[in-house]
């Protein structure tokens, strides 16, 4: 029988010729990563098991950027006490102030994450590196404890849902509309314990930064990793940024699918996530009229460099709608220099909007964006759960971030045609 | 082991973000998250949940966030066990690495109601709900994964093996 990649990537990290759904196996990691929120809850296991070596200083990377910099004094004393660990156990892949960037976009851009590697996070979003044809999920603290002293972890096979993309998508249309809508498709956990491997000739017809969206967002469908094929794209990404040899994987024709769907990329519409689940899916005939207070636009899921540029496209020369609070956030510092560079910013600030070093902050409610009683914020982020960025009685609508700039200008939920 | 407790009923998709929400997340400290344990759910239930109740709830429970600081915030809030008709994958996973019972029953999920008195036995699975006079069965977990619950937690359970 045939194997998914989910599989053979699987199997090639557990030392098997072939691993089979709902098999248990201990594979061997490329990557275990934490962030600041995480890392201290896995340090303190790490050192209550009486652990005294990390398995590997250049495999572990820490990431500090949920509330950095930090906003409190308690935030700033979980930082310290990683920034200690770190520079105990010489880890090479620390990123603080001044170098870091939302873990998701920053570890893919940096080359510490790569195609056929076996990677866990104690972060959910940690499936994006899907997009480079990687394994990677989400853990908790104490696997991430564990892992970072053997350097493996076990694992449950899981099996592997099959999206079939064919087509292309509309000008403005993105990664973000896709995947909401896949969500919409399938419910909040219509892929629990599952893979999702997207294929078929739209993948490659989708740029690289559509796929870290996707494949970021598959756990909002419950699933334990999303995965993409390699290809041109893929390697033209990787080039110049990873400087290890990597190993691409594809499905076998035989491989075996726990369920199929097809989905016609050029059919897929501006598609947002209404209060209170990502899958309360709507399109722009039903969205009706929704004033908002606040916009963000960042995030690991859309805060890319073509996610800024593409908000810009839409923002330029137009001012915000009166009452409206505009927060743009750069994933990392290259995607913040390159904006910079390329005249983005000034669109953004002569608009009325705000530029904030990178931050994971108004996204799960940290900092940097809180919302009142009542606000309604439309976001380029991953979740819109009750209280997610705020007052339990503040409501998210989870958007492109084409979508979330001309909403910024016209004052209400709105699509980048309706900006004239 | 049988744990006797009264329910706290939820519905379906309870988010680690209602559970412990991130303005909370920057302290590590068992008691101050139990405080908060809920609080955009039911913002009375950290203050009224007494050691040994149960949480009953719905499909998906603890969807979202891999944060532990969830299922430590509903353990150190004294409840005993969680009962659902299903649980997104890292609170699973991360409730049975730090000792917090857990029991997937839908039967259990669709029956019991909130304020019911119910008694769990982790070793056979059986959910006894006193106040209906009904018995639900839950799939036990293997043995190695009732060790870790007992020694309160993944790595306790590792200290203690090698012991």
């Amino acid at each position: 029988m045939g194997m998914t990649i989910t599989e053979k990537i699987m199997a090639a990290h557990a030392g098997l010729a072939s691993v089979k759904p709902d098999e248990l196996i201990m594979a061997k990691l490329d990557i275990v990563l934490g962030n600041d929120i995480t890392s201290p809850v896995a340090i303190n296991e790490f050192e209550k098991a009486g652990f005294e070596k990390v398995f590997d200083n250049e495999k572990i990377a820490l990431v500090m950027d949920h509330f950095v910099p930090c906003k409190d004094i308690k935030s700033a004393m979980q930082v310290k006490q990683v920034r200690e660990f770190s520079k105990k156990h010489s880890i090479k892949h620390y990123y603080d102030v001044g170098k870091m960037g939302i873990e998701h976009a920053l570890l893919p851009e940096q080359g510490i994450v790569k195609a056929g590697d076996m990677i866990i996070g104690a972060d959910s979003h940690t499936c994006t590196y899907g997009a480079l044809g990687a394994f990677a999920t989400g853990v908790g603290s104490t696997d991430m404890a564990a892992s970072m002293a053997t350097g493996e972890s076990w694992f449950k096979v899981p099996h592997t849902i099959k999206f079939n993309l064919t087509g292309k998508l509309k000008p403005f249309i993105t990664g973000k509309d896709v995947i909401l809508h896949i969500i919409g498709m399938i419910g909040v956990d219509g892929a629990r314990y599952r893979a999702m491997e997207f294929a078929g000739e739209g993948v490659h017809s989708m740029s690289m930064d559509d796929r870290f969206t996707i494949a970021n967002m598959v756990i909002e469908a419950g699933a334990k990793n999303g995965i993409f094929p390699v290809d041109d794209k893929t390697r033209d990404y990787m080039s110049g940024r990873v400087t290890a040899k990597y190993n691409e994987y594809s499905a076998d024709e035989d491989a075996e699918y726990i369920a199929e769907y097809n989905i016609n990329l050029s059919e897929i519409e501006y598609t947002v996530a209404f209060p209170h689940l990502p899958e309360n899916i709507k399109t722009p005939e039903k969205w009706g009229i929704i004033a908002i207070d606040q916009v963000v636009i960042g995030s690991c899921t859309n805060g890319r460099y073509s996610d800024l540029y593409n908000a810009a496209t839409v923002m330029k020369g137009h001012n915000l709608a009166d009452g409206v609070r505009c927060i743009i956030i750069p994933a990392t510092q290259e995607v913040y220099k390159k904006c910079m560079n390329d005249g983005i910013f000034d669109i953004f600030i002569d608009a009325g909007a705000v530029i904030s070093t990178p931050t994971c902050g108004p996204c799960l409610g940290g900092y940097m964006g809180i919302l009142a009683d009542g606000e309604k914020c439309v976001a380029t982020t991953n979740r819109n759960f009750v209280g997610r960025m705020g007052h339990a009685k503040s409501e998210i609508y989870l958007a492109s971030p084409a979508v979330a700039a001309a909403s910024a200008i016209l004052g209400r939920l709105a699509t980048p045609e309706e900006v004239k | 082991m049988n744990k006797e407790g009264k329910v706290y009923k939820f519905g379906d998709n309870v988010d680690t973000d209602v559970i412990i929400p991130a303005r909370y997340l920057n302290t590590q400290d068992e008691k101050e998250l139990a405080s908060y344990c809920m609080i955009d759910i039911d913002s009375t239930f950290a203050s009224r949940v007494k050691v040994g109740d149960i949480i009953v709830a719905g499909s998906n429970f603890g969807c979202g966030s891999s944060r532990e600081h969830a299922p430590i915030s509903i353990k150190a809030s004294g409840v005993s066990v969680v009962i659902a008709k299903t649980f997104a994958r890292i609170f699973y996973r991360n409730a049975i690495n730090i000792g917090l019972a857990i029991l997937e029953c839908e039967e259990a999920s669709e029956k019991i109601n909130d304020g019911d008195i119910i008694t769990t036995d982790l070793s056979s699975g059986k959910i006894t709900n006193i106040t209906r006079n009904e018995c639900y069965f839950a799939e036990p977990f293997p043995a190695f994964v009732q060790n870790i619950i007992s020694c309160n937690g993944y790595i306790n359970s590792i200290k203690v093996g090698l012991k």
